[in-house]
């Protein structure tokens, strides 16, 4: 893994769903060693931007993984969707098996390795207990964390969540953010869709805000978090200072 | 481990159906006499029995019961329903109109392999129809959508064909060939069945992986590689030929493809991929039990297969209904 290789280059990316354009020309790159926050109000079109660098869904302009065959893209790159699915009533372990896939043969049985990414994806979400639950009977907090260490068994350089930290409790948001942040030391990059801006300003390397379909901010939480930028995006009023216990953000009211 | 142990016991339970299958029938010939008959074939009548009647009836009782369970493995797989049945899809409906309009012209009558020709084209013709229908990048919903529209259509047609029928006989012959049976079957109907059931059995279990990843929804699985519309046309067209084969020489046999992967699933751990071999062994056992049961329960009256399935199977799901309910899955 060298430093700064590039794992995501997007170029003048746009999305149109039926006929209402979502997003227009983007264009930002991802290098390793980053905790990207993506944020921006309901409806900026996070989620659309994210399957869009997958090549998940039609567009127009450049995503450096869309652009790789699905197998590969698969190994480059972990998606977890923000809908939370689990048909069959499996165990915890079995569902986070199945991360290892991209990296299976047709015919290939899970390997040493493969048990291994599991074993360090369970530990990484605290989920040890859990490995012989049935994933459908879990709290949704559980279900989340048992989908994203589905997600990180899948061992790609670069992670993408959607909300993952929606209807966690507090311990489990902190705690999945620090794995986020020991991920990205350990030389990989996350990007995280989330709505917690004080979790944001203290979690996140980089945060990406969109507005209006486009990229309105790209750069580390104190120059992005500027007052006008949060008035003019979200509308509200906030509190943001560092202080001895790291960076706190606090939203105050909403302007009218 | 207990994999293993259930496979082994699934592969045990479908052989010894089959050997009895063999030794069970209206000529009273002991069991180890009709067996050494049939593999030693000193070409008396006892060898012509067993080689013509029923070695393709339990051969074609394992080939259908085999086909009904992987295809609906596979369907509940694709669809993540449990209550998904391999006759969604429109492919049971469009083979049976085959049938029946075949039956209705003479052209079953005339020709000895006109019926089980028909029912395939009929397959055939119902894939492409459902295909058309649900477009090439439609999702799983418009596929139930399009096979809800076909089965209906092809059942109006049915019905129609009966209605206008001039011939009670065909009528009657009819009717009796859509409750499903396997009865007076030849080994030339198992070559009919067979290239098709085995090619569609091929598609149907390169699916294992594809329908693994399913269980995190499309999303999940077409970023882990998995090509949704690959994987949606290989399930049809595999379902299209293993149901096509198995309703071209059964006729009609409900309840299997839908109960068979229901019962096993708990014992696979809920993986659609190992839930598609366990439900083809499943599904083979089951039929080769009725099949057997129709033959020794009313000896004298000729009981259709296809109805002591859902005589049994509909019960079985009830059954499964309540138990699922109570346990909150």
């Amino acid at each position: 893994m060298t430093g700064d290789e590039t794992l995501l280059a997007v170029s003048e990316l746009s999305v149109t769903l039926r006929g209402r354009p979502v997003l227009s020309e983007l264009s930002f790159e991802v290098g390793r060693r980053e905790l990207i926050g993506l944020i921006g109000a309901n409806g900026a079109g996070k989620t659309t931007l994210m399957r869009a660098c997958l090549g998940l869904i039609p567009y127009q302009g450049r995503s450096s993984l869309a652009d790789l065959p699905p197998q590969d893209r698969s190994r480059r790159a972990a998606w977890m969707p923000q809908a939370r699915e689990i048909a069959w009533p499996v165990t915890v372990e079995t569902l986070v098996m199945l991360g290892r896939i991209p990296h299976l043969g047709p015919r290939q049985r899970a390997s040493e390795t493969d048990r291994l990414a599991v074993y360090h994806a369970l530990k990484e979400m605290g989920l040890e207990a859990f490995r012989q639950r049935t994933a459908t009977r879990l709290s949704g907090g559980e279900q989340a964390r048992a989908l994203l260490a589905r997600a990180m068994a899948q061992d790609t350089p670069l992670l993408l969540a959607d909300e993952p930290i929606a209807g966690l409790d507090p311990a489990h948001q902190i705690a999945t953010m620090q794995s986020f942040a020991r991920l990205a030391e350990a030389g990989r990059s996350v990007i995280v869709s989330l709505h917690d801006l004080g979790l944001a300003a203290r979690h996140c390397t980089r945060l990406i805000v969109l507005d209006a379909g486009g990229i309105v901010a790209d750069g580390a939480p104190d120059t992005v978090l500027t007052p006008s930028l949060i008035r003019d995006v979200f509308g509200i009023t906030a509190w943001f200072e560092h202080t001895d216990q790291g960076p706190v953000f606090q939203p105050l009211e909403v302007l009218e | 481990m207990r994999g293993r142990v259930f496979f082994s016991g699934l592969i045990l339970a479908v052989l010894v159906l089959f050997t009895v299958s063999l030794v069970i029938g209206p000529a009273q010939i002991g069991p180890m006499e009709s067996l050494r008959s049939l593999i030693a074939g000193d070409g008396g009548p006892l060898t012509l029995v067993m080689r013509e009647i029923r070695l393709p009836r339990a051969l074609l009782a394992l080939l259908v019961g085999g086909s009904l369970g992987l295809a609906g493995a596979a369907m509940q797989g694709y669809l993540r329903n449990p209550l998904a049945d391999p006759g969604l899809i429109g492919v049971s409906g469009s083979a049976a109109l085959g049938a029946v309009l075949a039956i209705q012209t003479g052209f079953a009558a005339g020709f000895a392999l006109g019926l089980p020709l028909a029912a395939l084209a009929g397959a055939l013709a119902g894939v492409f129809v459902v295909l058309a229908l649900a477009g090439p990048r439609g999702t799983s919903l418009t596929l139930i959508l399009a096979g809800i529209a076909i089965s209906s259509l092809t059942g109006a047609l049915i019905s129609l064909v009966l209605n206008l029928s001039p011939n009670p006989f065909a009528a009657n012959e009819i009717v009796f060939w859509m409750m499903g049976s396997l009865a007076d079957r030849s080994m030339t109907h198992v070559w009919i069945a067979l290239p098709f059931a085995l090619l569609g059995a091929v598609l149907l279990a390169s699916l294992r992986r594809g329908l693994d990843a399913l269980t995190l929804g499309e999303d999940s699985a077409a970023a882990m590689g998995i090509g949704l519309s690959r994987l949606r046309l290989t399930l049809v067209f595999g379902t299209a030929c293993v149901i096509g084969a198995s309703t071209a020489v059964a006729g009609s046999i409900g309840f299997v493809g839908l109960v068979v992967p229901h019962i096993l699933r708990r014992w696979v751990d809920a993986r659609p991929g190992r839930l598609l071999g366990a439900s083809a062994l499943g599904g083979a056992a089951m039929v080769l039990a009725a099949d057997i049961a129709v033959r020794i329960v009313v000896p004298s009256k000729d009981l259709k297969l296809g109805v002591l399935t859902a005589l049994v199977g509909a019960p079985l799901f009830l059954h499964m209904i309540y138990r699922t309910r109570r346990e909150g899955l």
